[in-house]
């Protein structure tokens, strides 16, 4: 019983991010609407966390799996991608390299600035 | 053979057995390779090449497991909330972190299509690849660019997220774990969230929350970068 509510619940979020996305002309999915949806409901206690907990956090730990036939979908597109193959994955891996070590940098430093500062304070 | 083409329970099953294996590999053996999500797509378009199915007939029985995609990514909302103190403290380096890294994706993609001397409809399709797939196809309709391959660039670049985020925090100095979830969910969206998930919960709640302000930013930004190339 409770996983169905729990389920129902998760269900209802998505139609209405789905509903939103079909009403808003701007390109932000569904996911993420209800994304948005989800965590307001939480944070102003309209839902309480029990309420979605356990499937919610089923369906996050078999996300993975979901990723499978989308990307096995890459079988497909090969031939229109073989003309830029080489700069496709070039640019994706480097890319992806150079932002993961920047906005992670950046994140530490500015956490690390607060940190002396919060540490600073304490002691005057 | 075309009694299992025809099922729809061909696709789930082969996704995941594929799964499975890889699963079943990276327990036995430790190594970043075995990394079950690449062990099980390289399984499905090894059974389904061999056996000569087309990716369309895998997909009828396969998508089904995909629809769940969106209520997934909606639950993403749950380790943020629970993280909430957390965000709330950090927030001004959260928000100055993505944004660094959005920008950085798009410099590093307008340098690199330069590099590669591509044209305007080729760096387009490039711009949207770190963000989730449900906001590049959209962005990359906007600018008008091919959306397969935008699909592909974000596919590959989720997977090297998923393969390779963990010990590219390490090499690259990225230690705390606020800082390592918007690292992996910056550069490597839902995919990378995903092993953000495995490695820690603040890991994975940062990582969910750059997913979607990345994802929104990244549409700002490309209007900004639309016409450089």
């Amino acid at each position: 019983m409770k996983y169905i509510g729990q389920f129902t619940i998760i269900i209802t979020i998505s139609l209405m991010g789905e509903i939103l996305n079909k009403l808003i002309p701007l390109p932000i999915p569904a996911s993420i609407y209800g994304m948005i949806i989800l965590f307001t409901l939480l944070s102003t206690k309209l839902l309480k966390l029990s309420a979605v907990k356990e499937t919610g956090k089923f369906l996050i730990y078999i996300m993975p799996i979901m990723f499978v036939p989308p990307t096995v979908g890459l079988m497909d597109s090969w031939g229109i991608m073989q003309e830029f193959l080489i700069a496709i994955i070039t640019i994706s891996l480097l890319s992806t390299i150079i932002v993961l070590a920047v906005s992670g940098r950046i994140t530490q430093f500015i956490i690390g600035l607060k940190e002396k500062g919060g540490d600073n304070n304490a002691a005057s | 053979m075309q009694l299992l083409e025809n099922s729809m329970f061909f696709g789930i099953i082969l996704t995941l057995g594929a799964y499975l294996i890889g699963v079943v590999l990276k327990r036995r053996f430790k190594i970043f390779i075995f990394n079950p999500l690449l062990v099980a797509i390289a399984i499905c378009i090894a059974v389904l090449a061999i056996m000569g199915i087309e990716y369309s007939s895998y997909n009828s029985g396969a998508s089904h497991i995909s629809i769940l995609l969106t209520p997934a990514t909606v639950c993403l909302a749950i380790p943020l909330y629970e993280q909430i103190q957390l965000l709330k403290k950090n927030a001004t380096a959260i928000l100055i972190g993505i944004a660094s890294g959005v920008l950085t994706s798009a410099i590093t993609i307008a340098a690199m299509s330069m590099a590669f001397a591509l044209g305007h409809k080729e760096y387009v399709t490039l711009l949207p690849k770190s963000i989730t797939t449900a906001i590049g196809i959209g962005l990359s309709h906007e600018l008008d660019g091919y959306i397969a391959i935008t699909v592909a660039a974000i596919m590959i670049t989720g997977l090297f997220g998923n393969i390779a985020g963990e010990i590219l925090c390490r090499l690259c100095g990225v230690k705390h774990p606020v800082a390592k979830g918007i690292a992996i969910g910056t550069a490597s969206h839902v995919m990378g969230t995903s092993k953000a998930m495995e490695i820690g919960e603040i890991e994975g709640a940062m990582s969910s929350l750059s997913v979607a302000v990345a994802g929104c930013m990244t549409v700002a930004a490309a209007i900004l970068f639309e016409n450089i190339i």
